[in-house]
């Protein structure tokens, strides 16, 4: 049986049969079915399952939480299922120099906790909860707070890798400011897992803020939060967070977030509420959609970005564009920095949803932007190109065929079928 | 690395007929004013140096130096403290001093769009009418190319708060190593593909050559408060700025000095510092007024806490600049008490900093060296500035041997090698003892896919010269590295 005779050798790698199991029902990703799952329990034991995953050609695809396993192109091939959940728990936290050292597979809202602890805080909103700190980083993923905080890319100051050929290689540090080297952690972020395995990541941290007021307003149409939204960003309030919520129907909300000391938040809290309007609201926490994807499984899930000074009319172009079409479309996002979510019922007709991409992407391109479909329902993936022109594509091939000449670490999930 | 035996008579003609006479220069004489960078004790003549006036231009080189098999070094101002611009001997040095436009300021986007050669502080003159600035600032930003920037990743004395290049560069076009157009990111956020815009800055040039940077664009801050704190002792100092990190707060900027950085400053600028003082901090707070003011006060108590004897809070924008001269000053004034100097440059955990500074002392005492200290408190970015007299026996070996201990120490305590000048060609052969040869290889083989001919400034980052290969096919049966690997295993 050869099947069997696979996993005896992944077993063996391991030194122990625990970690790697066959695979199960629900072990598949984006619909393709695996082999073998296996849950290494340090970096060691994850480069010694890839130097064997490379000698057995097994395609391999790596999962955390699974919250966003949906996310991307199915893999064009898959053996293994690399689960990182038991690459669990804080390495180190320094508070007094405000960084922590995490696994991979630890997850985003248990390192809370323990981060809050010390008046810390790692500034990434889960938009997902359960996901993992390698799973946000390997998706480029975060939530309303980016305004202020950044990205993953940018409060990831060190990482540990296993390349797909099994050999373990680090980049960056456990210092904030480092220039040595090449930033190898900046490149496997937002990556998809097709360029190695991250199992470990330094973050810089941020001191929790002694107070945080959410400012909110409720108008009639989405282009009208757009306003708002500029008219915010150009004043010097410094929000954390800048955000617009489109439902379907109904009216629209822009949301500012202030974080600071119980005095300058107050301060702020009443600048932001002159400049929205005087039926703005201010409390202490925000709504219950705050920083949810405006989706559910299923559906299709989009993610569109313009230039700050396009966000405006790419609200009210969306919701015409998508009464057009005769769809109803769900927006919610970071209109601060020109990121918008949007949200399609998985049940609509497919063609079209592939019309209104289509129209998505010449709006947002317009920005200078670009329309990305994040999730969508087979029949919807069939009909649209999931991440539409990407500059620089050769260069990312031979980046790509140097990391991974095999093309086994998820092939076919990322940009022009990576 | 590379042993061309480029016919530079040939290529000189190629690149004047493609881009003009005047924009090539080969005359011995006017070369040897680009023998070196703000690193002046490594010197290389190069064997041409062409002057692109665009992006366009910046390709043909490129291309004709691919063709001839001659290495390229971009150069910006030449201000680099890593010799990252050290021309190669056999190659072409491509300055970019005639590609200083600004493109676009885009207030409304947040945005800026330059040209390489554009020095940085000519960004926020320029969006400062908007209300807006580029908030990355080293301390060489009235002369420092945009350009160059981005190849080191360089920070600023305010970058605690605002970060560094790579926080502020939305989008880069650059020639490839192969001659290539190629546009990374942009003026939207979370362009789709890998972040290989941030893997370019901070590449130090040799993943090809930027010729239009989009920078982000900062709203300016509604107050700025600045605060200049004298203490007996550098713990004293260091302990104050723990207490200042432990309450939450994070300053735009958090500078130290010690007694010999003073008086070297002192005797150059003639900044006023409290007399006396065995370090002094600066304190920067921006942002929104109730904030800052919140703050301002929390931070002068905290001083006053850990024992400074003299607070002085700069009363207006002239006063702010006094507090600042010194410290800007501080690499070259070190010149008025010192014939010669090295500029170090590495990081700690800021925590480490009191135990640090008196291993620093130590050696300084052990090896008759002295040290004068300056760094970026707040991020544990130490700027010793170790001080010699090369004309005296033996002064500069030791000197050397105390520069590179420093920077063991970072190492050792977990730090880094580098927080903001590059390893370029000084500090190559310090890499190996911050990273593995897999580290290293793994960094290497980034490289080889921009730059597979290893044109692009050779010599520099890696510690010891390195080919590409091929890129390994699909593999047929047992590659033998593996194999190997795996009977280790089973
Ligand atoms: C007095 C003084 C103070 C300084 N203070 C600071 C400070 O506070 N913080 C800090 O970070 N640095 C500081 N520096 C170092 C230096 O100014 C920075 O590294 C700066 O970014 C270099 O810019 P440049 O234009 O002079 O680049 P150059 O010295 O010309 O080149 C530096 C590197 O960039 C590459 N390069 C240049 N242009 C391009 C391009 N268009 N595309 C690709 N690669 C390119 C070169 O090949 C080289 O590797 C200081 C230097 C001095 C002399």
């Amino acid at each position: 049986m050869p099947a069997d005779r696979t996993l005896n050798q992944l077993r063996a790698t391991c030194r122990s049969a625990d970690p790697v199991r066959a695979a199960g029902e629900g072990d598949h990703i984006a619909g393709v079915p695996a082999r073998y799952v296996a849950a290494p329990r340090d970096t060691a034991q994850a480069a010694a399952l890839l130097r064997a995953a490379a000698d057995l050609d097994l395609a391999v695809t790596f999962r955390g939480g699974g919250t966003r396993q949906d996310w991307g192109s199915p893999p064009r091939r898959l053996d293994l299922i690399l689960d990182t959940t038991a690459l669990a728990g804080v390495v180190e936290h320094a508070a007094g120099d405000l960084i922590t050292v995490v696994r991979a597979g630890a997850r985003l809202d248990a390192l809370a906790p323990v981060l809050a602890g010390a008046g810390q805080k790692l500034a990434l909103d889960a938009p997902l909860p359960g996901g993992t700190v390698g799973g946000a980083v390997a998706t480029n993923a975060a939530g309303p707070r980016r305004l202020l905080y950044g990205t993953p890319r940018d409060l990831l100051i060190g990482v540990t890798l296993v390349r797909a050929d099994g050999v373990v290689a680090h980049a960056g540090g456990k210092v904030v400011k480092n220039v040595a080297g090449y930033d190898l952690g900046k490149l496997v972020t937002g990556a998809y897992g097709t360029l190695g395995l991250i199992t470990e990541c330094a973050f810089r941290l941020h001191p929790l803020p002694a107070a945080v007021a959410y400012v909110a307003r409720t108008v009639d149409d989405a282009a009208e939060a757009g306003r708002l939204a500029a008219a915010v960003r150009g004043a010097q309030l410094v929000p954390a967070a800048l955000e617009v919520d489109a439902p379907v129907t109904g009216p629209a909300t822009v949301t500012v977030l202030v974080e600071g000391t119980p005095a300058g938040v107050a301060a702020r809290a009443d600048a932001a509420r002159r400049l929205l309007g005087v039926d703005a609201t201010v409390a202490d926490r925000p709504g219950a959609d705050w920083g949810r994807l405006p989706w559910r499984p299923g559906d299709t899930g989009l993610k569109l970005t313009v230039a700050l000074s396009g966000v405006p009319r790419l609200l009210a172009d969306a919701r015409a564009a998508a009464d057009r079409h005769g769809l109803p479309l769900a927006l919610r996002g970071s209109a601060g920095v020109g990121v918008l979510y949007a949200g399609l019922p998985g049940t609509a007709d497919p063609a079209r949803v592939a019309a209104l991409v289509d129209t998505l992407r010449a709006a947002t391109a317009a920005a200078a932007g670009h329309t990305i479909v994040l999730t969508a329902p087979a029949a919807v993936r069939q009909r649209v190109d999931l991440w539409g022109p990407v500059d620089g594509l050769a260069l990312m091939r031979r980046v790509k065929q140097r990391f991974d000449p095999d093309a086994r670490l998820a092939p076919g999930r990322f940009v022009g079928g990576i | 690395m590379s042993t061309t035996t480029t016919d530079i008579g040939a290529l000189a003609a190629a690149l004047r007929a493609a881009i003009g006479a005047d924009r090539v220069i080969s005359d011995r004489q006017e070369l040897r004013t680009y023998e070196c960078d703000g690193l002046a004790q490594y010197k290389v003549v190069p064997a041409l140096v062409a002057l692109p006036a665009d992006a366009a231009q910046c390709a043909t080189v490129v291309r004709a130096c691919v063709a001839a098999g001659a290495p390229f070094v971009a150069r910006g101002s030449g201000t680099g403290l890593s010799g990252g611009a050290l021309p190669h001997a056999d190659g072409v040095l491509v300055v970019t001093s005639q590609m200083r436009d600004i493109v676009e300021v885009a207030p409304e986007d947040e945005r800026a769009v330059v040209q390489p050669g554009v020095i940085n502080l000519a960004i926020s003159r320029a969006a400062n009418p908007h209300g807006y600035y580029y908030a990355p600032d080293p301390s060489s930003q009235q002369i420092c190319s945009i350009g160059g920037n981005v190849a080191e990743n360089s920070g600023g004395a305010h970058c605690l708060k605002y970060g560094f290049t790579i926080h502020h560069v939305t989008g880069v076009e650059l020639v490839t190593p192969d001659g290539e157009r190629v546009r990374l990111g942009g003026r939207a956020p979370d362009t789709p593909g890998y972040d290989l815009l941030g893997a370019f800055v901070g590449s130090e040039g040799t993943l090809g050559i930027a010729t239009e940077v989009t920078v982000r664009l900062t709203r300016l801050p509604e107050t700025v408060r600045t605060l200049l704190a004298a203490f007996g002792t550098t713990d004293q100092a260091g302990a104050a700025t723990s207490a200042i990190i432990a309450a939450g707060v994070v300053p735009a900027a958090v500078e130290m000095m010690d007694a010999l950085a003073i008086s070297a400053a002192e005797a150059a600028v003639h900044c006023g510092y409290p007399e006396g003082a065995g370090a002094v901090l600066i304190v920067e707070l921006d942002g929104p007024a109730p904030e800052v003011d919140a703050q301002f006060a929390q931070v002068e108590a905290l001083c006053r806490e850990n024992r400074a004897f003299e607070i002085r809070i700069a009363a207006d924008d002239a006063e702010r600049a006094l507090f600042w001269k010194g410290r800007k000053s501080a690499f070259a004034a070190v010149g008025r008490i010192s014939p010669d100097y090295i500029v170090q440059d590495g990081v700690i955990p800021r925590t480490a900093l009191p135990e640090v500074l008196r291993r620093i002392g130590e050696l300084s005492a052990e090896r008759g060296i002295r040290v004068a200290n300056v760094f970026h408190a707040g991020d544990g970015n130490l700027h010793p500035l170790v001080l010699f007299d090369a004309a005296a026996d033996g002064q500069a070996e030791r000197a050397e041997e105390v520069s590179g201990a420093i920077l063991d120490l970072c190492v050792a305590h977990g730090g880094s090698i580098t927080g903001e000048h590059g390893v370029g060609m000084d500090k190559a052969k310090f890499m190996p003892r911050m990273f593995t040869a897999d580290d290293l290889d793994t960094m290497h083989l980034l490289r080889c896919a921009f730059d597979p001919a290893g044109l692009a400034n050779p010599g520099k980052v890696f510690p010891t010269p390195r080919l590409c290969g091929e890129i390994p096919g699909r593999r047929k049966g047992v590659n033998p590295a593996q194999a190997a690997g795996l009977a280790e295993v089973f």
